[in-house]
């Protein structure tokens, strides 16, 4: 239990630190009411919004970040290798290298696909 | 109880809010998350196991759940958007093309 | 690692090793040129056959710390599954051009499809199981939306994805309950772990990670309750894929259910031959056979598409296997899912023929009236097909049902087999109807489809010649499949 008492202790001062600083700008801060339009508007200098503010992103980004996940998960196995690297020797150092080279082949495919490419993706 | 049993107890109730999400739930992006959470629910079933015997083996599974889930992400988001660029709509009431 | 270890799984290493390496290669082929692709996967599948052919033999070999198993039932499942893909692509060459599907990405994706099929069949751990079951599904996401911008492939595609995915949901939670339960996921110390424990078997977390694996792998073998993605699957994806499908991933995932189940035959007090399965399981799955036998042949009846039909044939005949499962008899269900494979294939060979021609790919029976005079060699591969569907001497068909009929009988299921005859009796009446819309039918419009587009492609007509042959040697020479099966002897599921 001892281990986790520096989490604690963490967990006890960053609530307090947060309703402290809610607190504070409850007590001082100005508390009028809106009372017309201009008020309510994201921009009270008078600047228009244009549009919703949730658009729609291009497709481009939807695979840029399925390809980041792809690859990035594939890092999860490198930890537990790296720790164990000196015990597994040259086999641990062989099985990793045909690792990668799997990863190596699909990012290669990728990449000749055109699916790096921001201006190729829009097919 | 024994403290590997209050976390099998929680991803048990993981697996049923996903297992339920999977059946009530219309839009094919929802279904989806869920059965994420069901794989996520094995995932912490997993780790607490691996505690309960002392095992690194446990532990291990989970990397192997999680990069077959992101395989299933990189494909199943494809084909939602793929379904979306047709159809315009990711309900699955909308997918009557094949009725016997 | 060592040698050893690769040797135990060597088709799959192939089949792995070749589909990745054939996803480069297709990047220098022009587009004009894909069935190089084609005929380069077509080389690959039948190198892994082979090598799984010579290796065949009856002893029973681990590899890599136990997760992986090679005997003869592996072995005989890789050379069917490898031939059975490379009649599917010799099918596919003509086919994907006339539909326009000829994209180089389809050969790579089924070979690593083929290559989890191989994997599945040599599992010997449930995790293996579980990413074996993956690495065959998902490429097979993709496949059967290959006909995109089709909607009914997207649809069918998302239709798969989003069922397999929550199997596999089930699948995976069902592994970990067992691995919390007895600390193992290996099947063979799991078998162990019960007969040296013998309360770990009333254990309810164990009893329950069985019931989520069952579950899963069930869905996958399209056994009802768990079949009602398969219709709709079937008839969205392209007919190559839906070849594939009903026949290599079925007898996988059966062979990987067999795993399972021999993996906790322990839990039975008594243990029977050839391989065990446990009290606890054998009437689930005599029930879930009979029903899937009943629905699947009665929802045939009603079908008036003939791929949609094919689809429920292949629910009803993974009731018979089913069947045979809890029996217990490998051998008998295994021999049964090769006479199912070729006999469906044949029909396949028909009903790609008319995809490959010009104009909308219709596959109501109405469109198949008259087939059967304009093309006689299709109307023979197709007779010969729904014979052995239905179980009619001399074909595959009846010496695999006859097989699996007696070892059901002969583990005091004879109720099991009753109802298994009748449904086949039952079949013919579906089967046979395609036979007459073939040959007594005339067709309501002129055909647009002449006989020689229908015969004309030597890739097609040497694997209509392959699986047509394969139904009647079968059928007459049943002993010699059966020396390939156990390779000389009888070897264990699990050891």
């Amino acid at each position: 239990m001892n281990d986790f008492l520096p989490i604690f202790v963490l967990l006890v001062l960053a609530s307090g630190l947060v309703s402290l600083v809610l607190l504070i700008s409850v007590l001082f801060g100005p508390r009028r009411r809106a009372r017309n339009e201009t008020k309510l508007q994201p921009y009270e200098s008078g600047m228009r919004p244009i549009g919703p503010a949730q658009r729609r992103l291009p497709v481009r980004f939807y695979l840029i970040a399925v390809l980041f996940i792809l690859f990035d998960i594939e890092v999860v196995f490198f930890f537990p290798w790296a720790v164990a690297l000196r015990e597994l020797g040259w086999a641990g150092l062989l099985s990793m290298l045909i690792f990668i080279g799997i990863l190596e082949a699909g990012h290669f495919w990728l990449w000749r696909r055109g699916a790096l490419e921001w201006e190729k993706m829009d097919k | 109880m024994e403290p590997t049993s209050f976390v099998v107890f929680l991803s048990s109730v993981l697996f049923v809010i996903g297992a339920l999400g999977v059946l009530l739930r219309r839009n094919a992006l929802m279904i989806f998350m869920s059965i994420e959470l069901m794989l996520n629910a094995a995932n912490l079933a997993f780790v607490a196991f691996a505690q309960r015997w002392a095992q690194l083996a446990g532990q291990v599974f989970v990397f192997f759940v999680m990069t077959v889930a992101a395989a299933e992400v990189a494909v199943g988001l494809a084909l939602i958007v793929t379904i979306f660029r047709t159809k315009r709509s990711t309900s699955v009431d909308e997918l009557a093309q094949l009725r016997g | 690692m060592n040698v050893a270890d690769l040797e135990t799984v060597l088709p799959f290493l192939l089949l792995a090793t070749g589909g990745v390496a054939l996803l480069l290669v297709d990047l220098a082929v022009p587009q004009a040129r894909k069935s190089l692709t084609g005929w380069l996967a077509f080389v690959v599948a039948l190198a892994a056959g082979v090598s799984a052919l010579a290796l065949v033999s009856g002893k029973t070999m681990k590899g890599f710390a136990g997760m992986v198993q090679a005997d003869a039932f592996a072995y005989f499942a890789d050379v069917l599954l490898c031939v059975v893909a490379a009649l599917v692509i010799l099918l596919s060459l003509r086919y994907h051009t006339a539909r326009g599907l000829m994209r180089g990405e389809f050969y790579p994706l089924l070979l690593l499809s083929l290559s989890g099929m191989s994997l599945a069949v040599h599992a010997a751990d449930l995790l293996v199981v579980f990413l074996a079951i993956e690495l065959l599904s998902i490429p097979l996401y993709v496949l059967s939306g290959f006909a995109r911008p089709r909607l009914e492939s997207e649809e069918a595609a998302l239709k798969y994805f989003l069922t397999g995915a929550f199997a596999s949901g089930f699948l995976v939670y069902g592994v970990a309950l067992i691995y919390g339960a007895s600390g193992t996921t290996a099947l063979g110390d799991l078998r162990a772990a019960l007969l040296d424990n013998p309360a770990l078997t009333s254990d309810a977390l164990l009893m329950a990670g069985l019931a989520l694996v069952m579950v899963g792998l069930l869905f996958k073998i399209a056994a009802v309750p768990f079949h009602f993605w398969a219709p709709d699957v079937y008839e969205g994806a392209p007919t190559t894929v839906t070849a594939f499908m009903a026949t290599a991933t079925k007898a996988a995932a059966f062979l990987a259910l067999m795993r399972v189940v021999a993996g906790f035959a322990a839990l039975s007090p008594s243990l029977a031959q050839p391989f065990e399965v446990a009290d606890a399981l054998r009437p689930m799955l005599a029930l879930i056979a009979a029903i899937t036998m009943i629905v699947g042949n009665v929802t045939a009846l009603a079908q008036q598409n003939v791929k949609r039909m094919l689809a429920y044939s292949s629910i009803a005949h993974a009731g018979y296997a089913l069947a045979g499962v809890a029996s217990g008899d490998a051998t008998a269900v295994l021999f049964y899912l090769a006479a199912y494979a070729f006999a469906t294939l044949a029909a396949f060979v028909v009903l790609i023929a008319v995809g490959s021609t010009e104009g909308n790919e219709d596959h109501r029976y109405e469109a198949y009236a008259g087939l059967g005079r304009r093309a006689p060699l299709l109307g023979v591969i197709m007779a010969l097909a729904m014979f052995s569907l239905i179980g009619i001497p001399p074909t595959a068909g009846f010496v695999g049902k006859y097989f699996l009929f007696r070892a059901v009988v002969a583990s005091d299921l004879t109720w099991l087999a009753v109802i298994g005859v009748l449904t086949s009796a039952l079949s013919a009446a579906f089967y046979l109807r395609v036979l007459m819309v073939l040959f007594m039918r005339e067709p309501e419009t002129a055909p647009e489809a002449e006989p020689a587009a229908l015969a004309a492609d030597a890739p097609r007509m040497v694997a209509a010649y392959v699986s047509a042959a394969a139904v009647l040697l079968i059928g007459v020479f049943p002993s010699a499949v059966l020396a390939l099966l156990t390779g000389g002897e009888l070897v264990a599921l699990v050891r």
